[in-house]
């Protein structure tokens, strides 16, 4: 009779998906990018490990989602992101993340992006130093400030930067050039990845086919991508229609910044998103509205991760109001026949 | 959300799953009758409500058709001798799938007895009143034949004030590997509309409608083309996905309607019985025997020789296990469909009237059972696999803190029917199913000790 997927299975297929991710962020950001993403993985699976032996459960290795934790939390961070700042920020993603609360199934919010709010306040001058993509000898040598000691003065990028840029790098991404230059960067360069971000988060049309690839597995649920796309939308088009030079359009909204991977794969991790129908639909436009809002009003340029992370404690509530409808309990259905 | 009606697949239910159907290998097999055990163990109690009242002392002598015991109740069934033979024993307590041991009439059957049924009172069922037709219903031993097992004769007297205009008849038979009502549609066609005829009249009802499953559409046309003229009987193919058969979600499939939580089709004028119900009815009544034999689906990997048998009631599990030639090594059987049905403990049980299939799994088969499990990840398959539309993944995590209570009061645990749809389709492998099994029962003993 049987069967249908499984935990493992799922997860199998999320790393799947992430893979092309990574390897398109090493393409673009070279050797540096690769050491990242290996450090932050290895990171999650020793904490998991170590974890799991300290509160003597089974150890979930290899449930494969703290493997996914790890390659997110690689993606979302910027691509010369000290090595040593990317292994604390695993510890901090699955120890604090996951692990406190009971390990898989049990955590409230997405664990990478717990690891990523934490940095984000940690080491706030690393965590906004942007990299230009496609370097030359990008597949030779480690960007500068890779490889910086813990608890050392910060490296400064700068020179390297000058030296190693393509034409035109600014060392911004495009949401703070729209945000702080009124640049709008041009939408194909977003969907192609053309442009400076965080490791695995420039490439809005990748992510998007990696993500179709789960939602038609049935992996994810196509309904959290959707209602966060449309959440930004209905909020991002009235303003931008009522001073289109001051507000950018819902396009530029979708691709830029961490938006299509939040979407894609954060929001849409089942553990922290609501189980109802409607729940997940109030659950991403929540999302959706709110990175938009962040993003406008807010003093960062980036709104996706404390969208998702606001929405992700909401879930119990959005699930304790949006309860089905049980059969038999009134609610008009009438006779038809 | 009205408008989601428009768009409401024609003849179905919302939610529910599709497992393998496993249909193929006794679907086109013919009903063949099953040699009799030297041994028959009839149970008192093999229905819902009270148990019978045996009729026999040990060593009377009995013969095929006669009745052993009577109704014990209201909610009660008489018995009648599936063999003609000796009565070995009154009361002995025997094993059953479901566990406690339950007293039954044994019986050793004479071999050189020509097994036939001696007891027949014929009777035109058209000149009985609707009372006596109850009646006459009652002393047939006749219960429901789908595996619920609940006495016919209770449905056919619907408490006061309800009154029953449809009467659907379950020819769904969702359940996987189980292929008896098919069978039965296509090889009994006649007698089964003679007992719904029967029903009908008992009621009072003007319509009946047959839900057969769209995976059995050999049977629809049968039926089809010997429906009577004079009667408001129609043949609905309906979408072949499990718990099709559930009563609740036929009669939605059918009608559009449902049934009020907490009650009973009667609430909303519907009755449903089951094909094989009222095929036997329909043999049985105008014959005045009892119901002495059913038929059952044994099929699995785990059996030589699969097949759709009519099997005396009362028929131990390993005389039909041997004839069928099954390895009973190491592998699992199980009562019923493998959905709802029960997993035996012994093989010592008997085929009782509500046992619609025997299903032999050998152990790798049954996948999934040695997964591990993990913990609820919130994937909502639970939630739309169950076709109640209850939560199963929030009482699946109140389960797990004993918080009971709440799952009763606050996420309708008491509707859930046990369908299995929700255990199937988590890919953590929780055994929901059994946790809400569990769960009702401590919230029935904490009331009864309170
Ligand atoms: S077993 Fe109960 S909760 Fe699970 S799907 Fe069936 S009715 Fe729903
Ligand atoms: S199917 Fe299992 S894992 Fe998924 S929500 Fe339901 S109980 Fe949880």
């Amino acid at each position: 009779m049987k069967k249908v997927i499984s935990v493992g299975q799922i997860m199998r297929n999320v790393v799947y998906a992430l893979l092309p991710l990574c390897a398109w962020a090493v393409y673009q950001f070279g050797i540096s990018a690769l050491a990242l993403i290996l450090v932050t993985t290895l990171s999650c699976a020793l904490t998991e490990r170590f974890f799991c032996w300290m509160s003597g459960r089974p150890t979930t290795l290899s449930d494969f989602s703290v493997i996914i934790t790890g390659l997110l939390l690689a993606l979302t961070l910027p691509p010369g992101f000290p090595l040593w700042m990317g292994a604390v920020a695993g510890f901090i993603a699955v120890g604090l993340g996951k692990s406190l609360f009971g390990g898989i199934g049990y955590n409230v919010m997405n664990p990478a992006l717990v690891g990523r709010a934490f940095v984000q306040a940690a080491f706030p001058v690393a965590i906004t130093t942007w990299t230009p993509a496609f370097a030359p000898g990008r597949f030779v040598e480690f960007i500068p400030s890779t490889l910086a000691l813990p608890f050392m003065s910060p490296v400064d990028t700068a020179d390297w930067v000058k030296s190693h840029a393509v034409d035109g790098f600014t060392g911004a991404t495009p949401l703070a050039l729209q945000k702080f230059e009124r640049i709008t960067v041009d939408s194909s360069d977003l969907l192609f990845g053309m442009v400076a971000g965080s490791a695995g988060e420039t490439a809005a049309l990748l992510i998007f086919l990696c993500g179709a690839y789960l939602a038609l597995r049935r992996m994810m649920d196509w309904r959290i991508p959707a209602a966060v796309f449309t959440g930004v939308v209905l909020v991002a088009l009235p303003f931008h229609l009522y001073q289109p030079e001051a507000f950018p359009s819902p396009l530029f909204m979708l691709l830029s910044g961490g938006l299509m991977l939040g979407a894609m794969f954060m929001a849409s991790d089942m553990v922290g998103s609501p189980l109802t129908a409607r729940g997940v639909w109030l659950y991403g436009l929540l999302i959706g509205s709110l990175t938009v809002l962040i993003r406008l009003f807010g003093g960062l340029t980036e709104g996706v991760m404390y969208a998702i992370l606001v929405a992700n404690a909401l879930t119990p509530l959005i699930d304790s109001i949006t309860q089905p409808r049980v059969y038999g309990t009134g609610g008009g259905k009438e006779a038809r026949s | 959300m009205g408008f989601i009606n428009l768009f409401r697949k024609h003849n179905t239910f919302s939610h529910g799953i599709h497992p393998l159907e496993h249909k193929e290998s006794t679907a086109g097999l013919k009903i063949r009758r099953l040699p009799f055990a030297p041994r028959m163990v009839v149970p008192l109690l093999q229905h819902r409500g009270a148990p019978a009242v045996a009729l026999v002392k040990p060593g009377q002598e009995v013969v095929r058709g006669e009745p052993i015991a009577e109704p014990g109740g209201f909610v009660s069934v008489p018995m009648h001798a599936p063999v003609t033979g000796r009565v070995k024993a009154v009361g002995e307590l025997v094993p059953t799938a479901e566990g406690p041991k339950t007293p039954a009439i044994v019986i050793d059957t004479y071999e050189a007895s020509t097994q036939q049924v001696l007891f027949d009172s014929p009777r035109d069922p058209a000149r009985l009143t609707p009372e006596q037709l109850v009646e006459a219903v009652r002393e047939t031993g006749m219960v429901g034949l789908g595996g619920a097992a609940f006495p016919s004769h209770v449905k056919l007297l619907p408490p006061k004030g309800k009154k029953i205009d449809l009467v659907v008849i379950n020819g769904c038979e969702c359940e996987p590997y189980l292929t008896c009502d098919h069978r039965v549609m296509l090889e009994q066609t006649g007698k089964m509309l003679a007992g719904i005829r029967m029903v009908m009249r008992a009621l009072g009802a003007e319509r009946a409608i047959i839900g057969v499953e769209d995976n059995k559409l050999d049977a629809v046309e049968r039926i089809r083309a010997e429906l009577p003229a004079d009667l408001d009987i129609r043949c609905e193919a309906v979408e072949t996905k499990y718990p099709q058969g559930a009563e609740k979600l036929l009669i939605t499939s059918l009608t559009g309607r449902e049934v009020p939580s907490g009650g009973i089709p009667a609430d909303i004028g519907i009755a449903v019985y089951n094909v094989g119900t009222m095929a036997q009815l329909g043999d049985l009544v105008p014959r005045g025997r009892g119901l002495i034999e059913r038929v059952v689906t044994v099929s699995g990997h785990g059996v030589r020789h699969p097949g759709n048998y009519l099997v005396p009631i009362g028929t131990p599990l390993r005389f039909l296990l041997e004839q069928v030639e099954a390895d009973v090594g190491a592998c699992e059987v199980v009562l019923g469909g493998p959905m709802m049905g029960m997993s035996t403990a012994s093989l010592d049980v008997a085929i009782t009237k509500g046992v619609s299939g025997v299903v032999v799994f050998e152990h790798r088969e049954q996948d999934g059972l040695d997964r591990p499990v993990f913990p609820c990840i919130k994937c909502s398959a639970c939630l739309d696999a169950c076709p109640l539309h209850l939560n199963p993944s929030m009482l699946g995590q109140l389960a797990g803190v004993r918080d009971y209570a709440r799952m009763e009061q606050e996420y309708h645990l008491n509707d859930c029917f046990e369908c299995g749809s929700c255990s199937y389709v988590c890919p953590s492998n929780i055994p929901l199913t059994q946790y809400f099994r569990i769960a009702k029962a401590v919230n029935r003993e904490t009331r009864e000790t309170a």
